[in-house]
């Protein structure tokens, strides 16, 4: 199972402590709440006025707490901050695409939906 | 290069570890993958060519004067991604004792990052059945069919990644997985930590925003 069994494995690259791991978990957990408070707030039951007005800022604030969630985890949890540059690359690299696919997408189904409006 | 890659690896050409650089080559081109599922959700969320239209949020009444309710369940659905973040956090902690040679503490937080995986795909399984007995289903419309590719797709990696920690766990209880072989749970947990990265996207895109 183990061709390298004989080796080291677990003097590995320094990785985060167990404490760092859980304060982590917890950010992790914030960040998600204040997705869903954000959320009922801007679009809940008791939305009010200032929950109307942040409507506008209402996805660009959701997808930059969705960034920092993911990037937390592959910094810290899949150890991308301690380990090998070449596995940041193999990672970002297609997710740089990734991005630019979907953003391409959206931007040419509205030019879609607007040409076929008229617009 | 870390140190550590170079020192334990010497043999390759690039100093590192093959299997571990396998595993990013397929984490890779698994972001293209979703990429595309995630597009087609979003180009096809308010889109349908017959059936109901789409209803996740909010009511929705047909030409026909037929009542749909909004069927997504938001509570459910966090719960959700806190257990599958959790689970995020037990699997590296199961991960530090497996290096540490900590074999009960490797046994304990691999089974709870096993829990909190049978809850996730359970809630999925709670989630479509609900879904479909509510009328919304692959057939429905376009929205149907890209929702429940996009999370069907990602509760089979979920499964899949339940299916390779249990077999882990069972090697650890039997005492196969000690610490000069933790590095099968570090290629175990980078797969568990993706499926987690793409669900914290897949989250607001499809649960939160309208």
């Amino acid at each position: 199972m183990d061709a390298h069994g004989s080796q080291p494995a677990a003097a590995e690259h320094a990785h985060p402590s167990s404490g760092l791991y859980v304060k982590i978990g917890l950010v992790l957990f914030v960040l998600t709440a204040l997705e869903v408070g954000l959320y009922e707030f801007t679009y809940g039951e008791h939305s009010g006025a200032t929950g109307h007005a942040l409507q506008p800022f209402f996805v660009p604030l959701l997808l930059a707490l969705s960034a920092a969630k993911f990037a937390l985890v592959a910094m810290f949890y899949m150890h991308l901050k301690q380990d090998s540059r070449l596995f940041s690359g193999v990672f970002v690299f297609p997710l740089i695409i990734a991005t630019v696919v979907i953003l391409a997408l959206i931007a040419l189904e509205a030019y879609h939906f607007a040409f076929a409006r008229g617009g | 290069m870390s140190d550590h890659a170079a020192a334990a690896h010497p043999e390759t050409a690039t100093g590192l570890d093959s299997r571990k650089l396998a595993i990013w080559t397929f984490i890779g081109s698994e972001c293209l993958f979703f990429a595309t599922l995630i597009s087609n959700y979003l180009v096809h969320k308010e889109t349908w060519l017959s059936g109901p239209g789409p209803f996740p949020h909010e009511v929705w009444k047909s030409p026909a004067g037929q009542v749909f309710e909004p069927i997504i369940e938001i509570p459910l659905v966090t719960l959700g991604t806190a257990v599958l973040l959790f689970s995020s956090l037990f699997v590296v902690l199961a991960l530090a004792s497996a290096q540490r040679g900590n074999r009960r503490g490797l046994l304990t937080w691999l089974a709870a990052t096993l829990l909190c995986g049978f809850f996730f795909v359970g809630m999925q399984v709670y989630e479509f059945t609900h879904f479909v007995h509510k009328g919304l289903t692959l057939k429905t419309n376009l929205f149907g069919a890209s929702f429940f590719v996009l999370t069907g797709f990602h509760g089979t990696h979920v499964t899949i990644g339940v299916i390779w920690l249990l077999t882990l766990w069972i090697l650890a209880l039997r005492g196969k997985l000690p610490a000069e072989k933790s590095l099968n749970l570090e290629i175990a947990a980078l797969y568990w930590h993706f499926v987690d990265v793409v669900w914290v996207v897949i989250f607001p895109v499809v649960y939160l925003i309208k």
